[in-house]
């Protein structure tokens, strides 16, 4: 078992095959449809725009070597305002695949998590920036929340609760290790074994 | 004398959603177990189950919702004759709203033209309700919390269907069936249980996969040809090996359940409703006494 802090160096990110069980820990970001559509279009394709540069900053310095996680959480407020995660599994990836990679690109990030794994264009930029993708357990949604100890912010709450980009300190978050930077995916080795059986099922 | 009508159902309506989001059912639970006990020591797929039934503890315990996304509250209310069925299904809104403010729902009802999300899981035709009359006394709920994850992957198909060689026959049903799991792999969150329908039209034939996932996985099929299919693609779908997540494993499937329905001549659609391993259903009987009335979570 590795056990990871955030901002993670690329050594480490080396250290990682497909298969290790990771605990991540440190301060990372959810963000998942809208986030990521918003972060491509506002800070990475064309100029950042005055409105946006201090988010833009903020989040630059946050992701410089760490973490996002594709997740739309159960979020509880409390009387004075602050925070806490009450569920909080990964959603599924895929969907990101169109954006991932720029945005890794762009805020060299060295991991995402999220669950059912990304596409050959994700695959191809772990393999180059280094980065990694860490697949949380789905529906894990109470143990995650256990993990996450602290709300530190949230950015574009008006995207509403599941797609907003919260700022979250995490302890000992659990996760699997399905694309590592060497070019190895667990998601095409286990797609082509099932693959190979369906073809024979159905003869 | 009490009557259906005067009664507001809204915080018996809410219990029934916390107990769906926050407890997985027995049967499932079970299921679950043994799937753990299959894999080997170590392995990934091993892991995953142990997290999997971890959670399941620790959402049960501190009443919080299994998997953070609630999906799409999905009721079937059978009532009897007389039951204002516009007020049961005002009550069910509320009891969302109320649900979703306690936490044990995820705001999940975005307006499609505006992007804008109601914030209370209520909007247009939001919650699903199917209400059915029936000749008993009392009114019986059940409801199925379904996520976006494991509806993303599911899917309906039209026989005959050239690629997968299949005819409008349960062998054309057992190869799409077997075909939608391999296209899913892990992306539903394996292990599924899968409702299938046979028959309908498109849209009569999603919901009745759907309610197939209201049946528990002991359930054994009164049609024998269905029970024998059921049987076999439960083995089959395990064969592939995508296991808990995808990371590969011996369990991919909990349970196959097949309903069919009459379809036109010229029609042959198969869904597969895939349900997530957090098959988060739950249900109620509500009768009416003396006192008012009395609530049986089952």
């Amino acid at each position: 078992m590795h056990k990871l802090t955030v901002p993670i160096s690329d050594e480490e990110i080396r250290s990682l095959h497909v298969g290790d069980t990771v605990h991540l820990n440190g301060v990372i970001m959810t963000g998942r449809d809208a986030a990521h559509k918003f972060m491509i279009e506002h800070f990475i394709r064309g100029e950042v725009q005055p409105e946006d540069a201090a988010l833009h900053e903020e989040l630059k310095e946050l992701l410089d070597g760490g973490v996002i996680y594709h997740c739309g959480p159960v979020v509880k407020t409390h009387e004075d305002g602050s925070y806490s995660f009450v569920a909080a599994g990964p959603t599924t990836s895929i969907r990101e695949e169109p954006y991932q990679g720029d945005v890794i690109k762009h805020f060299n990030l060295k991991g995402v998590i999220g669950k059912g794994g990304m596409g050959d264009n994700t695959l191809k930029v772990c393999q180059e920036q280094p980065a990694v993708y860490f697949h949380a357990i789905g529906g894990a949604a109470s143990l995650i929340a256990k993990a996450v100890k602290e709300v530190i912010k949230v950015n574009k709450l008006e995207f509403g609760v599941p797609e907003a980009m919260w700022v979250i300190r995490v302890e000992d978050f659990p996760v699997v290790v399905t694309m590592d930077s060497h070019g190895e995916s667990i998601h095409k080795q286990v797609e082509a074994q099932s693959q190979a059986k369906f073809a024979e099922l159905i003869g | 004398m009490n009557d259906f009508n005067q009664q507001d159902l809204s915080e018996i309506f809410v219990e029934l959603i916390r107990r769906a989001a926050t407890q997985l059912p027995g049967d499932m639970v079970n299921a679950l177990n043994k799937a753990r006990d299959r894999e080997d020591e170590g392995s990934a797929a091993k892991g995953a189950f142990n997290t999997i039934l971890l959670n399941v503890e620790m959402a049960r315990e501190n009443s919080t919702p299994i998997c953070q996304d609630t999906g799409t509250p999905i009721f079937e209310i059978s009532y009897p004759l007389g039951v204002s069925t516009r007020k049961l299904a005002d009550q069910i809104r509320t009891a969302a709203a109320i649900a979703t403010e306690r936490n044990y729902l995820r705001p999940n009802a975005v307006d499609s033209l505006t992007g804008e999300n109601s914030g209370n899981n209520t909007g247009e035709d939001f919650p699903t309700m199917h209400f059915h009359e029936w000749d008993e006394p009392y009114i019986h709920v059940d409801v199925l919390l379904k996520g976006g994850g494991c509806e993303n992957v599911s899917t309906q198909y039209k026989l005959p269907d050239a690629r997968l060689k299949g005819g409008r026959d349960l062998e054309g049903v057992r190869r799409v069936v077997l075909d939608a799991v391999q296209q899913a792999q892990g992306k539903g969150c394996a292990p599924a249980v899968l409702g299938v329908a046979i028959g309908g039209d498109r849209g009569a034939s999603y919901i009745k996969s759907k309610q197939q996932l209201f049946r528990k996985l002991e359930d054994r099929n009164e049609n024998e040809e269905l029970a024998a299919l059921e049987d076999r693609l439960y083995e089959e779908t395990n064969e592939l090996g995508i296991g808990p997540m995808g990371f590969g494993g011996k369990t991919s499937v909990l349970g196959v359940k097949i309903g069919s329905l009459h379809r036109l001549p010229a029609s042959y659609f198969v869904s597969v409703a895939y349900m997530c391993w957090a098959n988060r259903r739950a249900s109620m009987d509500i009768s009416l006494n003396d006192e008012g009335v009395e609530v049986q979570y089952a």
